[in-house]
């Protein structure tokens, strides 16, 4: 099991102290917390990409290249990468480049964004978010999987004799997630490819989410990429802690109270009790944490945010001490104690490049045996 | 014996509100009719100011709470409904339109709908026409001709209280003959109007995405 943190890297005014970070601030806090998430023992950072006011990650690959150099084995993600607007081309290359400075520490999330004008700001029409998504997406495959590519399609110039450079370090592609919030076609796209599907039910109740879910795994076994329990999943999470529940409470409610997406609607009370949110002791988080696995069944990587509504960096490195020190190990013993053993470990480049190695050996044998028959 | 359901979206805001007065008529009235054919009815009525916080919540977060979402699922799942508001700046009021900007697109779609108001004036009456026929039009709900106004004089005076019972009286009539049990709808196929195909049934295009998924084949071909 893969544990970590997730931003979206909005630049919001503390509302406790009316201090706006800039910019450069904001963007090399996340450098800061990404070195930190390291230090602490998690297993993943991923950022998101967004391409508008207040949120400075327009650049994804930048800043994960760069923390790539001042981390050892932090695998860098995305949360989400836009598969509608980007052109799958570059995103091919620009995720191989990163795979090679990396050493394989590199997966991505594809996603559709939170903002309708990002499709006319790339020349895309909304209206076609879901077609964008499957069109570019199995380019992206091809052009990370054949080294020659010749292709035609609806959204985009044709290819004749491409080829997408840098290869895939070790010829195995980054492993994707696909994560969505609404999108019954996403979870089957995921299963359709035997892909993760990654479910933000941060601000959403579980019910919506189990449908997400147990339809993904339901399609993926019927794919044929194994068992409906094998299947690749991811949670997002939000929490904040202190020692003492009430602390956390207090200290954390002014940012929940103003914090964009739900602040000004819900009580923080109201809003722990509908959706994953946790205020409270590292103890409470672990409880409801380990309720995730009875809603959506074994998993393999919890993502948490830890980094938005204002919060200043200092707090966030504290709360990440506590993630790291107190939550995600007795996580980690439990999920392990729980998980049946033909489950699959959450994704890495080593594991996927055993696991090719194993079916080229496969393919090999098959091979020889058809040959020595034939003779 | 069909058993319908009616789900009664009353938007007024005082404790006694004249808008649930009216919708309780109007209900009444619904009762009776279906009785008098031999039918009975169920009748759900969500008092819109109890849901305010949950509906403004909604409007923030993007989902619904428990509460909210019953309410959602009482008056999509309806076989047809009573929406009543009253007049507050020359319109519905603001949580009357908030309750419909957070339901389903397609949750009204082909449900018969009576719409009804109520003001201190019936020069207000235009409202129903103006303002509540657009919107219950936009959700593709099957409104019946007649809406009913009440202003405040109509709940005193003998001549216009009459008035507002035969209204009343009408437009429920109307609501009901909308109510066909389906049994009675597929059995005649040349009953064109309520005939039986899923084409004719507007209702049955609402569509669950879970249940009517694309396999992803299809939606590659599709692109």
């Amino acid at each position: 099991m893969q544990f970590g943190i997730f931003t979206v890297g909005d630049v919001t005014t503390d509302p406790t102290t009316g201090r706006t970070p800039t910019e450069a601030e904001r963007i090399k806090a996340m450098v800061t917390i990404a070195q930190k998430a390291e230090e602490v023992g998690l297993d993943v950072f991923a950022t998101g990409e967004h391409h508008n006011p207040p949120f400075v990650p327009s650049s994804p690959t930048t800043m994960l290249g760069y923390i790539a150099a001042k981390t050892d084995r932090l695998l860098l993600s995305t949360s989400t990468t836009l598969i509608t607007t980007n052109d799958p081309v570059k995103i091919a290359e620009d995720y191989a480049m990163l795979q090679h400075l990396a050493d394989g520490r590199v997966d991505l999330m594809m996603g559709r964004g939170n903002t309708g004008p990002v499709y006319p700001w790339f020349g895309k029409d909304i209206t076609k978010g879901i077609e964008l998504a499957v069109e570019n997406y199995d380019l992206l495959r091809r052009l990370w999987r054949e080294d020659v590519v010749d292709w035609q399609g609806t959204y985009r110039t044709p290819l004749r004799g491409f080829t997408s450079t840098p290869r895939p370090l070790d010829g195995v592609p980054p492993f994707v997630w696909h994560g969505s919030i609404r999108s019954p076609e996403i979870a089957e796209q995921a299963a359709y490819y035997g892909d993760g599907f990654f479910a933000n039910h941060i601000f959403w109740p579980k019910a919506h989410f189990q449908r997400l879910i147990e339809l993904y795994r339901t399609r993926f076994e019927h794919y044929g990429h194994g068992s409906a329990d094998q299947a690749i999943v991811g949670l997002g999470g939000q929490v904040f802690m202190r020692k003492n529940s009430q602390d956390a409470v207090s200290e954390f409610r002014p940012y929940f109270d103003h914090a964009p997406v739900y602040g000004y609607g819900p009580s923080l009370e109201d809003f722990t009790e509908m959706t994953p949110l946790t205020v409270g002791s590292p103890a409470e988080v672990i409880e409801k944490t380990l309720k995730f696995r009875d809603y959506f069944g074994d998993y393999q990587r919890q993502l948490f945010l830890m980094d938005h509504a204002g919060l200043p960096l200092k707090t966030v490195l504290e709360q990440l001490d506590l993630l790291g020190e107190q939550v995600v190990p007795v996580l980690r013993k439990e999920f392990d104690a729980l998980r049946p053993s033909h489950m699959p470990d959450g994704p890495t480049h080593a594991g996927l490049r055993a696991a090719a190695e194993r079916a080229a050996a496969d393919q090999r044998a098959r091979e020889l045996e058809a040959a020595g028959n034939a003779s | 014996m069909t058993t319908f359901t009616v789900a009664v979206v009353s938007a007024g805001l005082g404790q006694p509100s004249s808008t649930r007065l009216l919708a309780d008529q109007l209900a009444g009235a619904v009762r009776t009719a279906v009785a008098g054919r031999g039918d009975r009815v169920e009748v759900i009525t969500l008092e819109l100011r109890e849901l305010a916080h949950d509906i403004t919540d909604n409007l923030l977060t993007g989902f619904p709470s428990v509460a909210l979402h019953s309410a959602l699922d009482a008056v999509g799942s309806a076989d047809a409904a009573i929406a009543v508001t009253p007049v507050f700046s020359g319109s519905y009021s603001g949580l009357f339109k908030s309750f419909f900007d957070v339901l389903d697109r397609d949750a009204l779609v082909g449900t018969p709908v009576l719409l009804a108001a109520t003001g201190g004036s019936a020069r207000h009456s235009l409202v129903l026409d103006y303002a509540m026929r657009p919107l219950l039009s936009y959700l593709k709900a099957d409104i019946v001709p007649t809406g009913v106004f009440a202003a405040t004089a109509d709940f005193g005076s003998d001549e216009a209280g009459r008035s507002l019972a035969d209204r009343v009286h009408r437009a429920a009539g109307e609501l009901v003959a909308r109510l066909s049990p389906s049994a009675v709808r597929t059995v005649d196929g040349l009953d064109g109007d309520l005939g039986p195909g899923p084409e004719r049934n507007p209702r049955a295009a609402r569509s669950d995405p879970f249940e009517n998924l694309v396999p992803f084949e299809q939606l590659l071909a599709r692109r």
